[in-house]
């Protein structure tokens, strides 16, 4: 680190004496050239480093609001004390909230902190989700599944969690936007992802090129990982597109 | 912990960091955190409310209006404000701008779902006493559509509050967020009563809107009048 901190300018490399460089010299709106320079050191693993924060905070997030919905849905007395906190939660500003986190001991600087404000975002969204979607499941279907010899736990599995599918899912898709789009600021507290080009772009006297790329790079994954799990709903639930034909 | 009870004393003194020169005070930060994010909620209702209304009201448009909602959840705010600052420039504009982008799509979404969303049953009543079309959204749409309106109204307060202090990051200074842009100045301690700052204000904007959201929906439709922090607290996100 202390090598590279040392070595080299400060990007971007505008380098000197040659022509090639004049676009970024000119700081106009968009060099090609600087994209296709920096793709394989900065612009590709900052996209790598964005999907997996993302995946682990959604991951965490969704097995933690599942068994929190999960238990809400048999004990009806914790949904609230879970809506209130989850709520408050993500109430709070995200620049705050890694603020706040940081200085626990054990956090700091790190991925950490990085991942444990990212899942505190999709609590409330994939606990409502998932519990509005159990309770939706009409009464005549959970009698039937009784009726057919299923218990509580096979009746569950079996029947309620599939048929609350659509809302889940609905909520994967907020949540993993809603983190795609948290952990651009992230980048301040934990230095990786989409963010780091971002705020280098800022520090480096506005340079649009990396604004622009970094920028639109953040919200094309959002876009697609929504795409991806609307596809992964049509794929996971069938039934609920014989209504539309 | 040591650093809690130091942010605690920050915020006590204003925000003034003693054996240095005077710096905003934090009272001023926050009047100007409020004055950008009350800009950009005011311009965004003004520009979102009649047309996510008026399309609920002709029953037109669900696709865009739907869609719209969807598009913006995908929207990083720090990346729009970014993209923002390239076109634009560091200033109040991009901010500006970047709030009305993250804060019109919830406000039409929900807007056109709450009206479209009117029992037609009760429209026809009305059409059927005599109201002419704007009576009936005047008198009976747009009161039974103000709960799911005002949750697209709040679901992008809370945005725009969040991105205003986000905008430090982007080299916009006036709010909040300066602080927390600004360690070495300011030191954790400052940060953190900053970070503190800004959570109580993010809640306590939630919970005057729910208090407004409250007092302008008509009393038949408070059901059972019990309402807790949960209900007060979670904003409603329109699927669709």
């Amino acid at each position: 680190m202390i090598v590279a901190a040392a070595g080299g300018p400060v990007i971007p490399t505008f380098g000197s004496g040659s022509g090639s460089f004049a676009c970024e010299r000119a700081n106009r709106l968009f060099c090609p050239g600087w994209v296709s320079r920096n793709w394989s050191s900065v612009l590709w693993p900052a996209l790598v480093q964005h999907i997996v924060l993302t995946l682990i905070a959604v991951s965490i997030g969704f097995v933690l609001s599942m068994a929190l919905a999960l238990v809400a849905y048999r004990r009806r007395w914790l949904e609230r004390p879970v809506l209130i906190v989850t709520s408050i939660l993500y109430t709070i500003p995200s620049l705050a909230l890694f603020e706040l986190l940081e200085p626990i001991p054990g956090f700091g600087l790190s991925r950490t902190t990085a991942e444990v404000a990212l899942v505190s975002y999709t609590l409330l969204i994939l606990f409502r989700n998932t519990l509005t979607g159990l309770r939706e499941v009409p009464a005549e279907v959970r009698d039937a599944a009784a009726g057919m010899g299923m218990g509580p736990t096979q009746s569950l599995l079996r029947v309620e969690i599939p048929l609350a599918l659509p809302a889940i899912i609905a909520g994967l898709r907020i949540a993993t936007v809603t983190v795609i789009s948290l952990a651009t600021v992230a980048s301040l507290i934990d230095n990786e992802g989409l963010g780091v080009p971002i705020l280098t772009a800022i520090s480096n006297e506005v340079f649009k090129t990396e604004l622009i790329v970094a920028g639109g790079m953040a919200v094309l994954l959002a876009l697609a990982a929504d795409a991806l799990l609307v596809l992964a709903q049509r794929a996971l639930t069938p039934w609920t597109r014989v209504k539309a034909a | 912990m040591n650093n809690f009870v130091e942010a605690i004393r920050f915020i006590g003194r204003n925000g003034q960091i003693p054996g240095e020169p005077p710096l905003p005070t934090l009272v001023h930060l926050t009047l100007e955190t409020l004055k950008i994010a009350g800009i950009g909620i005011g311009l965004a209702v003004a520009i979102a409310l009649p047309i996510g209304v008026w399309l609920g009201h002709i029953h037109r448009g669900s696709f865009v209006a739907i869609n719209v909602g969807n598009i913006w959840r995908a929207l990083p705010s720090l990346a729009v404000l970014a993209i923002g600052v390239a076109f634009l420039g560091i200033g109040l504009r991009n901010v500006e701008l970047a709030l009305i982008v993250l804060a019109v799509p919830p406000i039409i979404t929900n807007a056109y779902v709450a009206v479209d969303g009117v029992e037609p049953e009760i429209v026809d009543a009305a059409r059927g006493m005599g109201l002419t079309g704007w009576e009936i959204l005047r008198d009976v749409e747009l009161p039974l559509a103000i709960p799911l309106i005002f949750a697209g109204i709040r679901t992008a307060a809370l945005f725009v509050v969040s991105t205003t202090t986000i905008a430090a990051l982007t080299g916009y200074s006036g709010s909040l967020g300066d602080i927390i842009n600004n360690e070495t100045s300011y030191h954790l301690p400052g940060v953190l009563g900053a970070a503190i700052l800004i959570a109580l204000l993010a809640l306590a904007v939630e919970l005057v809107l729910a208090a407004v959201q409250r007092a302008l929906t008509p009393r038949g439709l408070k059901l059972g009048g019990r309402e807790d922090l949960a209900t007060v607290l979670a904003p409603v996100v329109t699927e669709a």
